[in-house]
């Protein structure tokens, strides 16, 4: 490694206390910035509670499904066919809910069974269709790329095949909670929820630091983990805070009160609160960052993306790694499918459509490398709020749709570009 | 004396291409046996068929005198053979104590791996193989060629091998890196394990070897004992595939 100049010395050593990974601060920086360019230009409009609401819930479909593709490129595959599969698992639950249930079956239009029965089937439907690609890919051999570009095309029309080419609703009520704006904690669980992740970030910190000593390793000074458990806590806070200073239109209330029969008190207030949906998110990155950190299947996921020969002689049955990932990857549209399809309150037979380029566009701005190996899931969602956040802020300062997607394809190119770029300074080989 | 491993008349061919053929060599415990030849004379093939990499056509393979199949390198490694490949069979991405308990990680009594506990069980072998060794939390791409291997024999060292497969281990070293390798050879020779070297450097042979096989054209010129014969006597088994005409006493399985 070639020795750096001298006066960036102090500052590499200070991130080196902090252990904390600087690409993730780079992404964090140009997010930051982003957001401040945006907020300036439309008068205080980007950062408002409702704007960070509906980007969050606009950004969950893309990143649950980007988590899972972050561990197909780390397996050096790609998946082309996440928005088509999407959209699949969609028209299974579709009509499910809309046909087969409620008439064919016989348990009427709000049964309390229909919303998890439907939600099993798509997600089940994704699983096996996931496991299929990956069977294909890992023990027949056929490249990734080939399977999932036939599947691009095979399951969007096995979506337009089964729901008719309709568009399937009014959807089941407790369906529809899972959309977002639907289905929202309210101000007192969304704190509860937010201080439950707090205690889980401290405890995460202190484990881990726990762990270090007892085996006498070298360890962080106490300072850094205390900056960093005050930033964690500090990001979780603010977020529930901002959330639940969303509050609900009066209309809106005035409205339910009605239905319910009653009349709204005077002065009566609301907020929306924590999503259903971005806690599904929370919990995917959760576990997902679990898996791959601290489970052997994760472990083994890395280990075949960065020399599959090695994993192979190592033991690991790679062919069979390859089925897990895209079964899970299936599994994930499925799950993307419940919150996209609520969102939009109905099946439409676009759904998803161009979802596949930004999932992948999603993990590679998040840093995952498409040679194979590298990849987090913290990336990939960032990456996939970036997205979102460009998309939407355009939009809102007025900028013409086709220059939007140009802007999207330029950033995708340069994010890569500075990856690399950043890969050569660290000395690192991509 | 049974021999540690016997592998009996082991034929392999690609394409109609005999890359073994009919080829006999063993391995006692305690025994450093160097497996030589030119490029393409069979002797990476041959000894992949005793790592699970490949499988044979024909042949037997005898463990303690025990008829065995190796299927997979799972197999190998349920037979305690651990193999240290020339392309160092490591997953760069990952640090060094992820590539020692590659496949066979430690957990906690929940299941999931245990990095500190492996980290622990890393410095201390590395400890006793490469003292120098300091990048525990590097990617093993981080490291020079000298680690890396540290790694590699480390990875066989610590899960008790009895055979050992080193294929080149030293052409991608220095001078002392090699030195280090040739003092851990002798130190794992001298606990009673078995290891099949296979190597171009003549030197490195006569050094660190008790037993030579020479292979060419996929098939097996001979075995002598490296005390027995010259440089020359090796060279000429290699180049011309010919028994030395002094008459080492040809070595067969016991």
């Amino acid at each position: 490694m070639s020795e750096p100049v001298q006066a960036a010395a102090p500052r590499r050593s200070l991130w080196q206390a902090l252990g904390v990974d600087s690409r993730l601060l780079g992404m964090i920086g140009a997010f930051v910035v982003l957001c401040l360019v945006f907020d300036v230009i439309t008068d205080g409009r980007f950062l408002t509670p409702r704007n960070i609401f509906n980007l969050s819930i606009q950004t969950v479909s893309v990143a649950i499904m980007a988590t899972g593709m972050v561990f197909v490129i780390v397996t050096r595959h790609i998946d082309l066919s996440v928005g088509a599969l999407l959209a699949t698992c969609s028209a299974v639950m579709g009509v499910m809910q809309v046909w087969v249930l409620p008439q064919s079956m016989g348990l009427g239009i709000g049964h309390p069974a229909i919303a998890p029965l439907a939600m099993a089937s798509g997600l089940l439907a994704g699983t096996v269709i996931g496991a299929f690609n990956g069977w294909l890919i890992g023990y027949q051999r056929i490249p990734a790329f080939i399977v999932t570009l036939g599947g691009l095309l095979i399951w969007r029309n096995v979506a337009w095949y089964l729901s008719d080419g309709q568009t399937l609703g009014p959807l089941d009520k407790t369906f529809v909670l899972f959309g977002g704006i639907e289905g929202t904690l309210g101000d007192t669980l969304s704190w509860a929820v937010g201080g439950l992740a707090c205690l889980g970030v401290l405890w995460a910190i202190w484990r881990a630091r726990a762990d270090r000593i007892r085996h006498d390793f070298p360890v962080k000074p106490l300072w850094a983990e205390a900056l960093i458990a005050t930033l964690g806590v500090g990001t979780i806070l603010g977020f529930v805070a901002i959330l639940n200073s969303y509050a609900v239109p009066a209309a809106r209330l005035r409205r339910e009160f009605r239905l319910r029969g009653e009349t709204m008190p005077e002065g009566y207030s609301e907020v929306f609160g924590l999503p259903i949906s971005v806690l599904m998110l929370i919990v995917v990155a959760v576990a997902m960052t679990i898996l791959a950190r601290r489970t052997r299947l994760g472990r083994y996921i890395f280990a075949a993306g960065g020399n599959p020969d090695a994993a192979e002689l190592s033991g690991i049955n790679t062919r069979m790694l390859t089925v897990k990932v895209f079964a899970l990857m299936g599994f994930l549209c499925g799950l993307s499918a419940i919150v996209a399809q609520a969102r939009l309150q109905n099946h439409t037979n676009d759904i998803g459509t161009l979802d596949e380029l930004r999932v992948i566009a999603a993990a590679v701005i998040g840093g995952t490398a498409l040679s194979g190996g590298v990849g987090t899931i913290y990336g990939a969602i960032l990456g996939a709020v970036i997205m979102q956040s460009l998309q939407s802020g355009m939009a809102m300062v007025g900028v013409d749709a086709p220059f939007q997607n140009i802007v999207v394809g330029l950033v995708l190119v340069l994010a890569v570009w500075i990856d690399i770029q950043y890969r050569k300074r660290t000395g690192e080989k991509s | 004396m049974t021999p540690l491993v016997e592998m009996r008349d082991i034929s392999i061919a690609f394409g109609g291409v005999k890359a073994v053929d009919h080829v006999t060599v063993d391995l006692f415990p305690g025994e450093v046996v160097g497996l030589l030849g030119h490029n393409g004379a069979g002797k990476s093939t041959l000894i992949k068929c005793l790592s699970g990499a490949y499988q044979m056509d024909s042949g037997q393979i005898f463990i303690n005198g025990d008829r065995v199949e190796i299927r997979n390198p799972r197999d190998a490694r349920a037979h305690n053979i651990e193999t240290i490949y020339q392309t160092l069979a490591l997953a760069d991405n990952l640090d060094a104590a992820s590539n020692l308990f590659l496949g066979r990680e430690l957990t906690t009594p929940l299941g999931f791996v245990d990095d500190a506990a492996m980290e622990a069980e890393t410095r201390r072998i590395m400890g006793r193989l490469n003292p120098n060794f300091a990048k525990f939390k590097a990617p093993v791409k981080a490291l020079s060629g000298g680690q890396r291997q540290s790694v590699a024999i480390a990875r066989a060292v610590y899960f008790n091998a009895r055979i050992l497969i080193m294929d080149e281990p030293t052409a991608a070293l220095g001078p002392q890196e090699t030195q280090m390798v040739a003092e851990l050879i002798q130190e794992l020779k001298a606990q009673g394990l078995g290891i099949f070297l296979i190597e171009h450097d003549i030197h490195n042979v006569m050094k660190l070897c008790d037993r030579a096989s020479v292979m060419k054209n996929g098939q097996l010129v001979g075995t002598v004992n490296v005390n027995a014969v010259t440089d020359e006597d090796i060279l000429g088994m290699i180049i011309l595939g010919k028994m030395p005409e002094t008459g080492a006493p040809k070595m067969e399985g016991a």
